[in-house]
């Protein structure tokens, strides 16, 4: 594990009624990709804010490489952010956007100009220096706010949204592009979107935000397959979430439940009795003519929706829930409409997202 | 396209005459060579005589010289209000928003008076120095407008990324706001600059016995009948009125085409 870089301790804000951070302690790790991740108003940019010196914490602490920065303006951290308007100067060219950082530091004329045009080609814009922000498309705006904010190596690289306004095609290109910029940089990325595929893709680890709160904080792999609360698991993915009581234990530890009238498994832990809600991710399900693992969970095809790609499939089980399912599309068969099938998924795919309640 | 109907024609152009008749009956007899109101021929002799009248000049430079200072300096004031009072918040914002804005909205001869009661009661000279502090006074909105929009068009994270970038408060208002204000700022003067050119109510208050500006020089030669000297004059500074106004304008234009500056 590399050494922390960054430290948020307990970080509370409070803006008149509403509380937009609560509590908040990361450690952020030298060299990391770190993705916040959440629904708008859920604190995310708050919390950017924080860290680049633009919004002071009502509780809590900011450590800066072991120093704490809370109360010190932005100019005095060496910290940098992308804005989600890039915020481009919009009277200054390009170069003078680029440089302007270094010539507060009063760095020589020449070198600026050899840093700039080392960072010009960096975000793959060379000879771009002359123009004016307003001739720059989207795409081309932004990574000039990049080369304008990484110019001054910041021992932390802040992005709100910074791919928020761009179309599809363009957000995947740099998302890749951003990602060889933060390996060959070797500088910690704080990133916020709202796009869970962005945050799978890129990140280190993910922190999930929810009105103010750090749901879960994990890599990837971590968030997606072990959610461990009903919104981080309809957040990222598509799953589905239903409630089952627990009616005994295996002696590998998996749980057997009962639900919708028949018996399924899952794995963690539960009291025989007790009503726990489940997360199933839609592409683990798997139905057909046999049971397996034990399963006695039976339903009726209901409907297919295809999307390319993926076949959506909607199972009806006999206590008028529905699953959705889904699972590859192009050539293959699929299942009659009303066909009745044995449903079944490994138990280890699905995750108690809520405990509570006798059932 | 639709036609537009013969109503809209003529309701426009007679809407049209009514303001700029009697503008254009002012222009056409200060080059009339008769004091009746026949023409009798074109004559520039009117604004020989203008030329030559001692007291008028003295008025024009005075009015120059006021307009020119008061406008500035309200410049000056209205762009440190605006830029003071936009992006902070608290509790006073409103009501000092408000009261700064009210010159515009008092009707002038109460403005006027309240210069009058006040500098006699500081005991103030009356003359160029209290029609400058009535003058500026009344600037000040003008600019304050003019900024205030301009900077409330502006996207705040422009100058977080200056100070994120490592300016201070100071290197961020000479960087960053004021380059991007500059147009408004100078469009606000200029019409500040205009509208104390031609005040009449609020100089005849603050005035002394010995100063005098343009406006006021009209309205006392005005005491001895319209003559074609003053339709004259009057043409000399809507001339000057119409080239500062389009100044502005320009000003503006380009600021809004390019809106980057």
């Amino acid at each position: 594990m590399e050494k922390t870089i960054l430290s948020i301790r307990n970080i509370s804000k409070i803006f008149g009624q509403t509380q937009a951070l609560c509590d908040i302690s990361i450690d952020v790790s030298k060299g990391e990709f770190l993705t916040l991740l959440g629904p708008s108003g859920c604190g995310k940019t708050t919390l950017l804010r924080i860290i680049a010196g633009l919004e002071t914490p009502d509780e809590g602490s900011i450590f800066l490489d072991g120093k704490d920065v809370t109360g010190w303006e932005p100019n005095k951290r060496n910290v940098n952010t992308v804005f989600q308007s890039y915020a481009l100067f919009p009277h200054m060219n390009v170069f003078q956007n680029i440089a302007y950082g270094l010539k507060l530091k009063k760095v020589p004329k020449l070198q600026i100009e050899k840093r700039v045009e080392e960072m010009l080609a960096l975000v793959q814009l060379p000879g771009y220096g002359q123009r004016m922000p307003s001739q720059l498309s989207g795409g081309q705006r932004q990574r000039i706010a990049i080369a304008r904010a990484i110019i001054n190596d910041p021992e932390v690289l802040l992005l709100d949204e910074p791919l928020g306004a761009l179309d599809l095609q363009l957000r995947r290109q740099m998302q890749t592009e951003l990602k060889r910029l933060q390996k060959h940089l070797g500088i910690t990325f704080i990133y916020i979107t709202h796009d869970q595929e962005e945050a799978l893709n890129m990140s280190d680890r993910i922190g999930i935000m929810n009105e103010g709160k750090l749901i879960q904080l994990g890599t990837p792999d971590e968030i997606y397959e072990h959610p461990q609360t009903r919104f981080a698991a309809q957040f990222i993915g598509q799953t589905n979430i239903f409630d089952a009581v627990v009616t005994g234990q295996e002696e590998d530890g998996r749980l057997v439940l009962s639900f919708a009238g028949g018996i399924i498994k899952a794995q963690g832990s539960g009291q025989t009795g007790e009503k726990v809600t489940l997360s199933v991710r839609t592409e683990r399900i798997r139905f057909g003519e046999e049971n397996k693992y034990g399963f006695t969970l039976s339903g009726r095809v209901k409907s297919h929706s295809y999307t390319g790609g993926l076949l959506r499939t909607i199972l009806l089980l006999s206590d008028g829930q529905e699953l959705t399912v889904t699972g590859m599309g192009g050539g293959y068969s699929r299942a009659p409409i009303g066909t009745q099938v044995q449903i079944h998924w490994n138990p280890g795919c699905a995750v108690i997202v809520e405990r509570g309640g006798a059932g | 396209m639709k036609k537009r109907s013969r109503f809209a024609e003529v309701y426009i152009t007679l809407v049209l005459l009514l303001m700029y008749l009697p503008i254009i009956v002012v222009i056409v007899y200060s080059f009339n060579d008769t004091k009746m109101f026949h023409w009798a021929g074109f004559t520039l002799d009117w604004y020989s005589k203008l030329l030559n009248n001692m007291s008028i000049r003295t008025a024009f430079l005075n009015s120059l010289q006021l307009a020119a200072l008061s406008s500035l300096s309200a410049a000056v004031l209205g762009t440190l209000g605006a830029v003071g009072l936009t992006g902070r918040y608290f509790k006073a914002r409103g009501i000092l928003e408000n009261v700064s804005l009210i010159p515009i909205m008092i009707p002038e001869i109460i403005l006027g008076m309240a210069y009058l009661a006040f500098f006699s009661f500081l005991r103030l000279p009356f003359g160029m120095l209290t029609m400058l502090l009535a003058h500026t006074t009344f600037c000040i909105p003008y600019i304050y407008i003019n900024v205030k929009a301009r900077l409330t068009d502006l996207d705040p994270s422009i100058a977080e990324a200056a100070r994120d970038l490592g300016a201070g408060y100071v290197r961020v208002f000479f960087d960053i706001t004021l380059p991007l204000i500059f147009p408004s700022i100078l469009s606000g003067t200029l019409l500040a600059f205009a509208m104390s050119m031609d005040d009449v109510v609020i100089s005849f208050f603050t005035t002394g016995a010995q100063t005098s500006t343009l406006p006021l020089q009209v309205y006392s030669m005005l005491k001895m009948g319209v003559t074609p000297e003053i339709n004259a004059l009057c043409t000399v500074m809507l001339g000057a009125v119409f080239f500062i106004v389009a100044i502005a304008r320009l000003v503006r234009a380009r600021k809004k085409t390019r809106p980057l500056l």
